[in-house]
C-alpha cells in the first residue's frame, strides 16, 4: 500500500460514515499507479462500491482525501447503463458528446473503441437486442473513447454467466495492456481478481478496512489456463482465507 | 479483443405464424362486433314495440337515415361540418394541453419543491367537475370556441402532466451518475437523458389525453354554443327532436373521432419509440 505522491489514484486515510450513522469505510489508504491493476475483494456490503463512488467524486468522504484527476475518469458501472434509445454507436459516442467533441472526432473514437471490444457489426443495434455480455462490452467501449488514465470498475461482470465473465476478464486484461491505464476493480470473485490484477486488496466486513494485500506475480498477457496453475490456486486460497476472516 | 461475438438476436418469426396471429387479432373483435349488432337488432325489433322504437333505432336505419342521408338540416354534410368543428376544438385543446403539460412537468421535474407546490392544485383542477366551473369559464372566455378549447385543456391536461413527470423521473440512477461524473449541466441532462427516458410514459399520457380531448370538445359544445356548431350541439338538437338515427350517427362519429385521434398517437408513438422501447407495437 503506497503513499506515492505521483500515483494516478491515491486514497489517504479515507473514512465514510453515512448520515444514518452507518460507518462504511475506515482508514483506507492505498494508491494505484499507472500500469497497475488493483482489485479490491470483500464481502457484500463492505463498502467496495462506496470506495469507487468516493474516488469518482459521486460521494464525498467524511474523512481523508482522494488524489485523482477527474477530468477523464473512466467508470464502468455494475449495470451497463446504456441509454435504450441510442444504438450501440450512439451509446459509445455519448461521453465524447458530453465532453463537447465534434461529430467526426467522436465517430472515429467510437468506431475504434467498438473494434477494441469486438462489437463490430453491432453499431446500429439497440441495447434491447443485445445479450448481457454485449451490453457490458458496449459499456466498456463507451468508457474507452475517453482514453481514461484511470479506470474504475464497479463489479461490472457480476451479472453475466461464468464463460462470458472469463472472456470479459481476458478482454479487460488485453485492454489494460494496450491502453496502460491505472485500473481499480471491485469484485466478489477471487478468480477474477487474481487473474487480472497486479495487486489484490482484501477488505473486511463493515466498516470496510484493507486487511491484506497480495502482489500477483504472473506475467502479462495471462493465458486462460493460468486459472488452473498451482501457484494461482495457492494465491487464490490465501486471498480466500483472508476474505473468510483471517483478520477480524 | 479478438473473440468473435457469438451472441445473436433471435430471428423474427415469419410465414404461417403471421397469418395465424392476424386471424387471432381480427376474428375475436369481428365476432364480438357481430354479437353487439345482433343484440342491437334484438332490442330494436323484439324488445321495443313499434311506437317506442325511437328509443333505439335499428342499425340499418341509422345507416340509411343517419349516415347516407346527405342533405338538409341534420344531414350527413352538416354532421361532417360539425365533426370538423369539433376536431378543430379537440386538436387546438390537445395541442395547448401538451404545451402546458410538458412545460409544467419539466418545471416540476427540476425541483421537488416545485412539484410539491403545484401537484395539489393540479389534482384539484382535475377533480373539479366541469359543470361546476361552466359559469366561470363563460364569464372569462365567453360562450364560443375559446371556452370549448378551455374545457378541452382542463380535461386533457392532467394525464399529460402526471405521465410526463413520471417519465422524466424514470431514468435509472446509474444513468444519472454517469451524467454527473461527466459534469453535465441541467439542460443537457434534460435533453439527452430525462426527456428521451420520458418518451414511453409521455406517449402513454398522450394517448389517454387524445381521447379525453375529444370528450372535452363534445362536452364543451354542450355548454358553449356560440359560433360554429360542433357535434355536441348537434347531439343536443337531435336528442330534443327525438331524431334517433341522426343522434346515433353523431354519437358514432364522435366515437370515431376519439378512436382516430387515439390511433394517430399510437402511430406517432411507434414511430418515435418503436425501435428501442418494449412498448412498441401496442395498438
Amino acid at each position: 500500500m503506497g503513499d506515492n505522491g505521483s500515483a494516478a489514484l491515491a486514497f489517504d486515510d479515507i473514512g465514510m460514515i453515512f448520515p444514518d450513522g452507518t460507518e462504511t469505510l475506515q482508514n483506507i489508504s492505498f494508491s494505484v499507479d499507472k500500469g497497475e491493476f488493483v482489485t479490491v475483494v470483500g464481502p457484500s456490503g463492505c463498502g467496495k462500491s462506496t470506495l469507487l463512488k468516493i474516488a469518482s467524486g459521486l460521494l464525498e468522504p467524511t474523512a481523508g482525501n482522494v488524489a485523482v484527476d477527474r477530468d477523464r475518469l473512466g467508470y464502468v458501472f455494475q449495470d451497463a447503463t446504456l441509454l435504450p434509445w441510442r444504438t450501440v454507436l450512439g451509446n459509445v459516442e455519448l461521453l465524447c458528446e458530453l465532453h463537447g467533441m465534434g461529430k467526426a472526432e467522436r465517430r472515429e473514437l467510437a468506431e475504434a473503441s467498438i473494434d477494441l471490444v469486438g462489437l463490430q457489426g453491432f453499431q446500429n443495434h439497440y441495447p434491447k437486442s443485445l445479450s448481457g455480455g454485449m451490453k457490458m462490452r458496449a459499456s466498456l467501449a463507451r468508457t474507452l473513447t475517453l482514453k481514461p488514465p484511470v479506470f474504475l470498475f464497479d463489479e461490472p461482470f457480476g451479472a453475466v454467466d461464468e464463460i462470458t465473465r472469463e472472456h470479459l476478464n481476458e478482454e479487460t486484461q488485453q485492454l489494460f495492456l494496450q491502453e496502460g491505464f491505472a485500473g481499480l476493480f471491485i469484485t466478489h470473485s477471487i478468480t477474477e481478481a487474481v487473474f487480472m490484477s497486479t495487486k489484490v486488496l482484501v477488505m473486511s466486513a463493515r466498516p470496510g478496512r484493507i486487511v491484506a494485500s497480495f502482489d500477483i506475480p504472473f506475467d502479462y498477457p495471462r493465458k486462460p489456463d493460468l486459472r488452473f496453475d498451482a501457484e494461482f490456486a495457492r494465491i487464490s486460497g490465501e486471498v480466500s482465507k483472508e476474505l473468510r476472516g483471517g483478520h477480524s | 479483443m479478438t473473440d468473435t461475438v457469438v451472441e445473436a438476436t433471435a430471428p423474427k418469426s415469419v410465414g404461417p405464424g403471421k397469418a395465424k396471429s392476424i386471424a387471432l387479432n381480427i376474428l375475436p373483435p369481428l365476432f364480438f362486433g357481430g354479437l353487439v349488432l345482433g343484440g342491437w337488432y334484438f332490442i330494436s325489433y323484439v324488445m321495443l314495440a313499434e311506437n317506442r322504437r325511437f328509443l333505439l333505432r335499428p342499425p340499418d336505419k341509422v345507416l340509411t337515415e343517419g349516415f347516407l342521408d346527405w342533405g338538409g338540416t341534420g344531414g350527413m354534410s352538416e354532421m361532417l361540418q360539425s365533426l370538423w368543428s369539433s376536431t378543430k376544438v379537440a386538436g387546438i385543446g390537445l395541442f395547448l394541453a401538451i404545451l402546458i403539460g410538458l412545460f409544467l412537468a419539466v418545471l416540476m421535474s427540476q425541483a421537488v419543491s416545485v412539484e410539491r407546490a403545484l401537484f395539489p392544485f393540479l389534482v384539484t383542477l382535475q377533480a373539479v367537475p366541469i359543470l361546476a366551473i361552466v359559469p366561470l369559464i363563460s364569464f372569462w372566455w365567453g360562450t364560443g370556441q375559446t371556452s370549448r378549447v378551455v374545457v378541452c385543456i382542463i380535461i386533457a391536461l392532467f394525464p399529460i402532466i402526471v405521465n410526463t413527470l413520471f417519465g422524466l423521473q424514470s431514468a435509472e440512477k446509474g444513468m444519472h451518475d454517469l451524467f454527473t461524473l461527466h459534469h453535465v449541466n441541467r439542460v443537457t441532462r434534460l435533453r439527452k437523458l430525462m426527456f428521451p427516458a420520458a418518451l414511453p410514459a409521455l406517449f402513454a399520457g398522450l394517448r389517454i389525453s387524445a381521447g379525453l380531448s375529444v370528450v372535452g370538445a363534445i362536452v364543451g359544445d354542450f355548454f358553449f354554443a356560440r359560433g360554429e356548431v360542433g357535434l355536441g350541439q348537434l347531439i343536443k338538437r337531435f336528442a330534443s327532436r327525438l331524431q334517433g338515427e341522426e343522434l346515433l350517427s353523431a354519437v358514432i362519429l364522435s366515437a370515431g373521432l376519439g378512436v382516430a385521434v387515439f390511433l394517430l398517437f399510437t402511430w406517432l408513438q411507434n414511430k418515435a419509440i418503436g425501435k428501442w422501447s418494449d412498448r412498441a407495437g401496442l395498438v
